[in-house]
């Protein structure tokens, strides 16, 4: 499948500044492609399942990067690199969750070019859908991974519709633990959007990932300081240590006094096609001490409502276990 | 300089008639020397124009897009050349300035071969628009040695710890290896390991290359 040759023709534009950029996408619309890092973008390029006619690299627009402090927490640009947010001291000192999710992504060559925005907006990886077949979320009418012969072990054991693929992002849990709000900039102007409902299922559009329309940017993305030095834990589950995407992952966030768990957001990618809370495990530690007890107990409902496919059900104990680990801070 | 582009030119608008010379008894070998020495550019109208089904070359650009001739900073010279809007790095380096010091083995991120350093970090070329380097100064496995020809601390280590197997996907692990020491002059066995991370060696001989890059560390 892997060939060594040029990507099919587009034209390729570089916008200096978001304006330029809400331009060509407004111009291009479903014709276009928006390249941050373009370490996925390529890949679909290159395998011709993906044909843009217009390709707008974000990469020269300065606005879109860095890492700033701010009254009400940290603003970080969707175009700034991975390796930027794990080097960076305010993420790694106050928001380490992140900053150990950016770590685990792919490689460190990925992590030099791949951006904060573009690891949340990649698309799914079921390789039926990369492959380039007319799936339900490339526009046709079949699922080909949840069939009797489908390979399906990376798949989903929540919020199947039609589509069983999951998110892949180890940034998206990270956000969504931390309260994340997402700036988007479109033709209307600004919007913000809570990370958690940034992303959605195949039940709201099965042909996207999140809630950013063709001619709209994810402009930054703003970490709430409320869980600013909170206990964090990050554990990432997949076949190789470098490279690949999670089987799953686990981010949370937990604020302790006297010994008590006071506020707590578990989440957990590779189960869903958007990063799952884990709720009612929340709700059973709050108030409790995140101790082993409490976690055997919120760890055990973790999976409650699952809905396995052939070869995934190995993800139930998975995210059960990943979650007490998550409560108890310790592998 | 200016001849080199005038080259680049000729060979995209005229029939790719260099390709005809491939399928000659030549070793492939022996016919990408040959055209590397009379000219590097003179390959790619039969490398890229051949069988790139969307790629031809007679669209209109759309307005506003890429200007096409661009001059790139590599190893530290100024090097003009014609750059297609979908062209990738590890492509312009090997088939259009004969830098085939860098790899292409995956040609979509997974392995590493094609590691280059942009800026001191490093980047996979395949996965990285020739474009998007304008204004960068972009190093490969040719520009590290001395003027006078002394290798690069970690090729010299390379050599003397016998890191590589095959070798083919040492240019890779060489440019990974001086990004690391760079950016972390005494490193532990640890931080190399996670260093090299992203270099794929199918001959298995990871603890050679981590023996490299301890002894570069040491003697630089």
């Amino acid at each position: 499948m892997s060939t060594k040759d040029v990507m099919p023709q587009f034209a390729l534009f570089q916008p200096t500044d978001i304006e330029n950029a809400l331009d060509l996408l407004e111009k291009y619309g479903e014709r276009g492609w928006k390249v941050a890092g373009g370490q996925d973008s390529y890949d679909w390029f290159k395998d011709r399942a993906k044909r843009p006619e217009a390709v707008i690299d974000l990469g020269g627009i300065a606005e879109l990067s860095g890492i700033r402090e701010t009254a009400e927490g940290v603003e970080i640009g969707a175009m700034t690199t991975l390796t930027e947010i794990v080097e960076n001291t305010i993420i790694s000192g106050s928001y380490g969750v992140l900053a150990q999710a950016a770590s685990r992504v792919a490689s460190p060559q990925i992590r030099n070019a791949g951006t904060l925005g573009g690891n949340l907006n990649q698309d799914a990886r079921c390789w039926y859908y990369r492959s380039g077949l007319d799936c339900y979320r490339a526009g046709g009418n079949t699922c080909y991974a949840d069939t009797p012969e489908g390979m399906n072990r990376e798949h989903c054991l929540f919020g199947a519709s039609r589509c069983v693929a999951v998110t892949p992002s180890d940034t998206a849990a990270a956000i969504v633990a931390l309260d994340a709000e997402m700036v988007i900039h479109g033709p209307a102007g600004e919007r913000i959007v809570p990370a958690q409902e940034f992303f959605i299922g195949p039940a709201v559009n099965i042909t996207r990932m999140t809630v950013v329309e063709p001619s709209e940017l994810l402009v930054a993305v703003r970490i709430p300081s409320k869980w600013a030095g909170a206990n964090f834990y990050f554990e990432k589950v997949a076949d190789r240590n470098t490279w690949d995407f999670p089987l799953v992952n686990v981010a949370s966030s937990m604020i302790v006094k006297d010994g008590i768990v006071e506020d707590i957001r578990i989440v957990c990618s590779g189960v869903e096609c958007v990063p799952k809370r884990i709720e009612g495990a929340e709700q059973i530690a709050i108030g409790s001490a995140p101790d082993a007890e409490t976690a055997d107990l919120a760890g055990g409902t973790a999976s409650r409502g699952a809905t396995p496919l052939n070869y995934n059900h190995f993800k139930i104990p998975l995210m059960e276990n990943l979650v007490k680990r998550a409560i108890r801070g310790e592998a | 300089m200016a001849n080199d582009t005038q080259q680049v030119l000729t060979a995209h608008t005229g029939q790719p008639a260099v390709f005809e010379e491939a399928r000659d008894p030549v070793t492939r070998r022996a016919f990408i020397k040959s055209v590397i020495a009379t000219g590097a550019v003179a390959s790619t109208g039969g490398l890229m124009l051949t069988g790139l089904s969307g790629c031809s070359d007679d669209a209109t650009p759309a307005a506003g897009s890429v200007e096409r001739l661009v001059t790139l900073n590599i190893n530290g010279k100024s090097r003009p050349v014609d750059v297609l809007p979908n062209e990738s790095l590890a492509m312009t380096l090997r088939y259009k300035l004969g830098l085939t010091g860098t790899k292409l083995a995956c040609d979509r991120g997974e392995c590493g071969a094609c590691t280059v350093l942009i800026d001191d970090v490093t980047h996979n070329s395949c996965s990285t628009l020739t474009h998007s380097v304008r204004g960068r100064e972009v190093t490969t496995v040719e520009g590290l040695e001395q003027p006078d020809g002394a290798l690069h601390p970690v090729q010299q280590a390379m050599i003397d710890e016998l890191g590589p197997q095959c070798g083919f996907c040492t240019p890779g692990q060489v440019m990974s290896g001086v990004a690391l020491l760079k950016n972390n002059p005494s490193p532990t066995r640890e931080e190399v390991r996670e260093g090299m991370a992203g270099n794929l060696c199918r001959c298995g001989a990871y603890d050679h290359y981590l023996n490299s890059i301890m002894r570069a560390a040491r003697v630089s």
